[in-house]
């Protein structure tokens, strides 16, 4: 089938199998491999971007669902060489270890901001419930965001 | 003088990539011409392969080859922790199953197509007929008479019984003369590592220089080389092992598996690059799993509060096959810890080794030291129950008295240093402990049911002088190298053989490095995690990456000092022994004006036009490093729990750790490890455990099902630490990569039991869920005719 699918600000046009995931799309067709995938199931969060400006879990999706509709990957996030706040303050805060969370968890807390720009500690931890990570025990991930939320004028 | 780089949290240098998906890791690599390799498992446990037909998927669109074991000729895998003094059988590992399949996940052929789906699809078209054989799933039961039996060459399924005794007649003695004995059934359940980026390998050959290169999602690249090399025949000097960056481990990606080896070996047949990428089901299927033990142990004391002794018989599940450190972790690592901070004076521990139809065992987290620290601290809480002491005092009345250089324990280590009241104290401090019992007492009054738990803990790490490994089977060595090589301009790069894989050594040996010799930070790449660009070193792991390789870093940092001293008195025209160092300069004593700074030295050192006598030229070291003996962190832990009698809800309201692994380079980092290690050891108390059932399947086969700790589970921890140095580390730095999840686990759990005393419950199987803690509420009630 053939898609058309904006990411990043690039229009891709490929013919693809139906049953393609958008993960896969993104990841073996454009080789924008920022995207990690870390389950099967839909539990990690790993592969979080954004459709539309919505956080997805992009292994949940089939790339022809995507099509005609704008994504954003963890390589469209900052702007030219500046970072995104979110990105800024999971450095600053040392939110990430191994990193193969971290895209996932970026994507999925920058939309999470645009629904909640002040959230507190207790709702960060809530909103982070479909996002695993191993390696950090999540504390510094919280406080990421809410050092970006309040960077970002929360 | 300047800010000290060393002790500084500086933000992470590896981080730029990390966050915004420039990072490589090994699924992210291709090459022209890949392929994808795609594994047929067994969906039995146990049975007998009676026939295996591939037409149906060679057939299929864009498969290139199928293989069964039988084509597949790769050596056997090796089991390579031959425990010394036990009767250890090592039943083959084939990588391909060939005639029997021994756990759920086994592979018994392999597929290669153009597509990863056409070779998914593919797997599923190939016919494998099973006589399906009982299964045995319970390390304990297998050992009775009349239990399936995996292996004709391992009977009663006992792969090794081992013994660590500080002497068994005065451990008899010990409990027959003791005023009390307390006694406990723990069960260790099985933990899924579930590192979050799943196992890959990607395998390039060149045919016509005989070359195999293997991006390889490792924690021991290293050890990977020398292993694949005897596993697929191709010689150590013309393999090479990439450990891009790599997604988490907590000893999943020590071991050596097939499907590497596999991959490598498809890559070879075809002269193509190939691609194996396990699915999470795989990963909980096939990569391996930690603890899994069955324990009876009891502990002696006095009436006073003094222990006398303490023992146990381990039934240990190894899985259907020895994985390659599988013997080794409920042996050396756990047994030998059974003195944990205590002066116990008795000692014994028996495991039996045991396999079973169940993914194999090997190091997760900790490795050994948490279930060993587990069953100290539980036995400790149940013997202040039995005297009536608070838990604090007990603990108190056994902990080894504070040491700066030394001391020996019943069961044959000699601990490096500690002071482990002075931990426990700051700990109690923080949390305010009498005032946190009075507000128990006064919240039992109003029908709330907080409980506290309090762990002290010494943990090994730092593995380890080579010559205690080849004493106790380990068959490798456990040194570390490290070159440091500086540029003509003086930019640094320092080449070490472990492979951090997260824990953030790009940064803080670059900090070590800077501290030794004045570099920025910034000037100093750290080259990790491959074999042709690194010297050797045995991985990461056992919290030892510091340890040691760290100290053969600062070895070899003070090395160049040593000789940038020497070249400064040459251009100062002062005697060496006359030259000072300050933040990268080197000047005649009382002249600091006067100086060469560390760049301008390393120029005139690499051009070489005017040496002192002897001198090589260039700025470079290497320093190979064994230590002389482990590192023993300690700490002690305290957590406050809530539990609801209604629901058998937990909910972790205060959780306080104070660490101590002597000086810290990056205390952010070192916090970090520290939440993390918190965070698994807590999943093991209150929400994970692997589950087969009777069958030998895997129930908590995904991520649905086996139950991770998620971040709205937790409050943030309270964390301090004390410092005291390793005697024997060059820069006293011990490891602290496992001590979290070592110290949580008792820490939580003894908490809630002690939240259920009005129960009278005494006792729960980890985990800890609302069900089984709302069950043993029930139970209890009702047996004490229901109060």
């Amino acid at each position: 089938m053939n898609v058309s699918i904006t990411i990043n600000g690039t229009v891709y046009e490929r013919d693809i199998e139906p049953r393609m995931l958008l993960v896969h799309f993104i990841r073996e067709e454009l080789g924008l491999t920022g995207t990690n995938i870390g389950c099967d199931t839909s539990q990690c969060g790993a592969c979080t971007i954004h459709m539309d400006g919505r956080s997805l879990k992009s292994c949940t999706c089939l790339a022809v669902q995507a099509d005609g509709r704008e994504i954003t990957t963890i390589e469209g996030l900052a702007d030219g060489d500046n970072l995104h706040p979110m990105q800024e303050a999971f450095w600053d805060n040392h939110g990430l270890q191994c990193g193969y969370c971290t895209p996932g968890m970026i994507m999925a807390s920058t939309a999470f901001l645009k629904d909640n720009p002040h959230p507190t500690e207790e709702e960060i931890r809530h909103a982070l419930e479909g996002n695993f990570c191993r390696c950090t025990g999540y504390q510094n991930i919280v406080k990421s965001i809410k050092a970006a939320s309040e960077k970002m004028g929360g | 003088m300047g800010t000290r780089i060393f002790g500084s949290g500086i933000r992470r240098r590896e981080d730029p990539r990390l966050i915004t998906g420039q990072a490589k890791y090994t699924d992210d690599m291709v090459l022209p011409g890949m392929v994808h390799l795609a594994m047929v498992r067994s969906p039995h446990a146990h049975a007998r392969i009676v026939n295996i037909d591939t037409s149906a998927a060679e057939a299929m669109d864009g498969v290139i080859a199928v293989y069964t074991g039988e084509q597949v000729t790769l050596n056997p895998l090796p089991c390579a922790w031959l425990i010394p003094d036990s009767d250890l059988i090592t039943p083959e590992h084939p990588a391909v199953a060939v005639e029997k399949v021994r756990y759920v996940g086994d592979a018994v052929a392999l597929v290669v197509a153009e597509t990863r789906y056409q070779a998914e699809d593919a797997a599923d078209a190939v016919r494998v007929e099973y006589e399906v054989l009982p299964a045995v799933v319970n390390p304990e039961a297998a050992t009775r008479a009349g239990a399936p039996q995996l292996h004709d060459d391992v009977p009663n399924n006992i792969a090794f019984r081992w013994v660590a005794s500080s002497g068994d007649e005065g451990v008899e003695q010990a409990f027959a003369e003791a005023d009390v004995v307390v006694k406990e059934r723990i069960v260790q359940q099985r933990l899924i590592p579930t590192a979050m980026e799943p196992r890959s390998a990607f395998a390039q050959w060149n045919d016509a220089a005989e070359e195999l290169t293997v991006w390889y999602t490792t924690q021991n690249p290293h050890i990977h080389r020398f292993v694949l090399s005897g596993v697929t025949g191709v010689p150590e000097h013309k393999l090479r092992v990439i450990a891009p960056e790599v997604g988490g481990g907590f000893g999943s990606k020590i071991p050596v598996y097939a499907d590497e080896a596999l991959t490598a070996w498809v890559a070879m047949q075809l002269n193509r690059p190939v691609k194996w990428t396990e699915t999470r089901s795989e990963n909980y299927q096939v990569t391996i799993h930690g603890r899994d033990h069955i324990e009876y142990v009891e502990l002696a004391a006095k009436n006073d509060g003094t222990v006398t002794g303490i023992r146990g018989t381990v039934y240990a599940g190894l899985g259907g096959y020895l994985s390659t450190a599988g013997p080794g972790v409920p042996t050396i690592l756990h047994g030998l810890m059974y003195s944990g901070a205590y002066t116990f004076p008795n000692i014994r521990c028996e495991t039996i080794g045991v396999m079973t139809n169940t993914t194999p065992v090997d190091a997760y987290r900790g490795a050994g030291r948490p279930e060993a620290t587990f069953l100290i601290e539980r036995l400790m809480d149940k013997m202040a129950k039995a005297l009536n002491m608070d838990p604090v005092e007990l603990r108190r009345k056994n902990l080894i008295p504070p040491f700066e250089n030394g001391h020996d324990v019943a069961i044959g280590l000699t601990y490096d240093s500690g002071n482990y009241e002075a931990a426990l104290n700051k700990a109690l401090e923080i949390v305010d402990y009498d005032a946190l019992r009075r507000e128990q007492a006064e919240a039992r009054t109003k029908g709330r049911y907080i409980g506290i738990g309090v762990s002290t803990y010494s943990e090994i790490c730092g593995l380890g002088p080579s010559q205690v490994a080849g004493a106790v089977g380990f068959q490798g060595g456990l040194w570390e190298s490290a070159i440091i090589r500086v540029s003509p301009a003086g930019k640094v790069q320092a080449m070490i053989g472990a492979s951090p894989h997260g824990q953030g050594e790009e940064t803080t040996f670059a900090q070590l490095i800077s501290d030794e010799l004045g570099f920025p930070v910034e000037d100093i790449e750290i080259v990790h995690g491959d074999t042709n660009q690194t010297p050797m070193g045995w991985g990461t792991y056992g919290s030892r990456t510091t340890p040691v390789a760290g100290a053969a870093l600062v070895l070899a940092a003070r090395k160049l000092k040593e000789k940038a001293r020497a070249m400064a008195a040459h251009l100062l025209e002062a005697a060496v022994e006359d030259i000072d160092y300050e933040d990268g300069k080197f000047f005649v004593k009382g002249s600091p004006d006067n100086a060469k700074t560390i760049q301008e030295i390393t120029l005139m050192a690499t051009v070489a036009w005017d040496l002192p006598e002897g001198m090589d030229p260039g700025m470079e070291e290497s320093q190979f490093y064994d230590p002389p003996n482990f590192v023993y962190p300690f700490g002690a832990h305290i957590a406050v729990v809530e539990v609801d009698p209604e629901t058998g809800i937990v909910k972790l309201k205060r959780y306080i750790a104070v660490d101590d692994c002597g000086p810290q380079i990056n205390p952010v980092i070192v916090a970090g490890q520290v939440h993390g290690g918190i965070v698994q050891g807590i999943g093991q108390a209150l929400f994970e455990g692997a589950v087969y059932d009777d069958n030998g399947q895997l129930l908590t086969g995904t991520m649905m099902d086996y139950t991770l700790p998620r971040a709205d589970d937790f409050p943030n921890f309270e964390l301090d630490h004390t410092v005291t140095p390793s005697p024997h580390h060059p820069a006293g730095i011990k490891g602290v990569g496992e001590t979290g999840t070592i110290a949580s686990t008792p820490t939580v759990y003894n908490a809630v039991i002690d939240a259920l005393q009005p129960f009278g419950v005494e006792q729960i199987d980890m985990p800890l869920t609302p069900s089984r803690v709302w069950q043993a509420i029930q139970e209890s009630s009702s047996n004490r005719g229901g109060d």
